[in-house]
């Protein structure tokens, strides 16, 4: 599936801003794996999913996606391949654009757009149809514009925007951030449902260790851009919040006290 | 009266044509959000290769027009390589390519600052001839059926999904990209038809004038602005894109209409990029301070 070979990235190369974000990340996703990952501020989750996309090109190593040597690609040419979901909902949606015109544009990902109708009727009825599965009733409000929206209702939008055409691998960037706890908790609810449904591949960038412990089926804890502790499985169901702070501290030698992190 | 009915007849012809370069200056500066200066130097282009191609090339009017259009296409190609090819911010691009055609423009017309076309059939010519109308009733006939015309095939593109691609890369370039859509592409696209239309305005112009000049193109971006807001004004309630499209044109006619009557006023023509500058500030900044008054305003005293 997707195999991340000594990912290497550093961020304003030679000057005094020097950030190595990336210091060799290697990681082999198999078909059907939803891998939620933590880690603290900086610790290189954010950058990790953002290399895999495209939108900064790596310093060194490999990316291949389904056999497929993408390290390389336009950002534009690999969104074909993957579904993406950012923290920022104002992000993944054009507000001044129709809730059905927003869904037209992403069932053609990745499609050569040519001079056929932008949105067609039987395209209406399959949306309308889509859009039950996130119980907000925006299938009623089909040519409203996104922009009318609350946070919540977009970011859910723009999650089965990224899986309305079958990603082979959905990115989901700390999606949920921005959102009050209850909102959140609708969006990672609808999440659930959209990638077991679609039977998806997934990545999941979370702050909150109770959510990384409960979904998915492998979790990965980063550190200083490298990845520090990948566990799935019986092993996984078994882990506690505290077993994952324990890690933390192991990692950061003791002096743990990111209170985001404390917080979750 | 007889009078300033001609004159008002003139200005409402007159906004017909420069209305299709308004139609333009919509697709940059409201769809695509991006201010695009190269309008000043695309008019000129194709009002001067206009007047050049028929005067000098005994080009036949329809064929001048075509050619200036795709003279606009590719001074927007330029604007837009500059600018997302070499990362050139775009108002500096717009900037660059505007300055940039000055000297093409005089090239084209062999050093001439102007050229005047004498005995040279234009598109309305042979109508005047045929019906025996004035020019002024003529021009106003013919630009509305090209308006019409474009109006349908600008309302038809922009359904398309090309079309909805260039719209969401003026709503959301992010988004768009993670869609699998090179912007850059798109960009150049929409100032590559924003200055198209643009290049055939200046060309009706010169055929309109009867003659192709350097200066014509000279604040040609204040007028399309005005227009647009104006039309915007004129037509609040209105929200398809259709109509968004009609009120750019009805707002070039209401900015020469304007302009005709201040003119037949007394005022000094000269003055007149000064009114224009003026009422595109104010059309501008009215909406934000309106909101900015609202929310004052809808404070209410209270924490006791």
């Amino acid at each position: 599936m997707l195999e991340l070979k000594n990912v290497k990235k550093t961020f304003n190369k030679g000057t005094v801003n020097e950030k190595p974000a990336l210091q060799g990340v290697n990681l082999k996703l198999n078909d059907g794996d939803f891998v939620t990952i933590i880690g603290g501020n900086g610790a290189g989750k954010s950058t990790t999913l953002n290399m895999i996309a495209g939108v900064y090109p790596i310093d060194e190593g490999k990316i291949l996606l389904n056999g497929r040597n993408i390290t390389h690609m336009p950002e534009h040419k690999r969104a074909k391949y993957l579904g993406r979901v950012f923290q920022d909902p104002m992000k993944g949606t054009a507000a001044g654009m129709e809730i059905q015109e927003n869904l037209a544009l992403a069932y053609r990902r990745g499609e050569r757009r040519g001079i056929r109708w932008g949105v067609t009727k039987e395209e209406r009825e399959k949306y309308h149809e889509s859009l039950k599965i996130l119980e907000l009733g925006l299938e009623e409000r089909m040519s409203s514009k996104v922009g009318l929206l609350s946070g919540g209702q977009r970011q859910a939008l723009t999650l089965l925007m990224a899986t309305l055409k079958k990603p082979e691998l959905l990115l989901l960037d700390e999606h949920t951030a921005a959102l009050d706890p209850k909102t959140a908790a609708k969006v990672l609810e609808i999440t659930e449902r959209i990638i077991e449904k679609n039977n998806l591949t997934a990545m999941m960038v979370t702050h909150n260790m109770k959510d990384a412990i409960r979904l998915g089926n492998r979790l990965i804890m980063m550190h200083e851009g490298r990845v520090i502790y990948d566990v799935s499985g019986e092993e996984k169901k078994k882990l506690q919040v505290a077993d994952l702070l324990q890690k933390f501290e192991q990692a950061s030698g003791g002096e743990f006290a990111n209170d985001r992190m404390m917080l979750a | 009266m007889g009078a300033w009915l001609v004159s008002i007849e003139g200005a409402i012809s007159q906004g017909i044509i420069y209305g299709i370069m308004a139609l333009g200056v919509y697709i940059t500066f409201r769809i695509m959000d991006i201010a695009d200066l190269t309008v000043d130097g695309s008019f000129a282009l194709g009002s001067c290769l206009c007047a050049a191609l028929m005067v000098n090339y005994g080009m036949n009017a329809i064929v001048a027009l075509i050619l200036s259009l795709g003279a606009g296409i590719l001074a927007g190609a330029v604007t837009g390589f500059l600018h997302t090819v070499l990362e050139i911010p775009a108002i500096l691009a717009g900037i660059l390519t505007q300055i940039g055609l000055w000297s093409i423009n005089l090239r084209i017309m062999s050093g001439a600052a102007n050229i005047t076309l004498l005995n040279q059939k234009t598109i309305f010519t042979s109508l005047v001839e045929r019906t025996g109308w004035t020019q002024a009733s003529v021009v106003l006939v013919i630009g509305l059926v090209i308006v019409a015309i474009l109006v349908i095939i600008l309302y038809w593109l922009f359904g398309t999904e090309i079309g909805a691609a260039l719209r969401a890369t003026g709503n959301n370039e992010h988004m768009i990209r993670a869609l699998g859509v090179n912007v850059k592409w798109t960009k150049v696209l929409a100032l590559m038809i924003s200055n198209g239309l643009v290049g055939l305005s200046g060309g009706l112009v010169c055929q309109m004038n009867k003659f192709g000049d350097i200066n014509s193109g000279t604040g040609s971006i204040v007028i399309g602005l005005a227009a647009i807001v104006i039309g915007e004004m004129f037509m609040k309630k209105c929200l398809s894109f259709g109509s968004k499209l009609v009120s750019a044109v009805l707002g070039s006619m209401i900015y020469f209409v304007i302009r005709a009557i201040v003119l037949r006023l007394g005022m000094n023509p000269n003055d007149m990029k000064l009114l224009s500058a003026v009422l595109v500030a104010v059309a501008l900044c009215i909406p934000v301070l309106a909101g900015k008054w609202k929310m004052k305003h809808s404070y209410i005293e209270g924490g006791e």
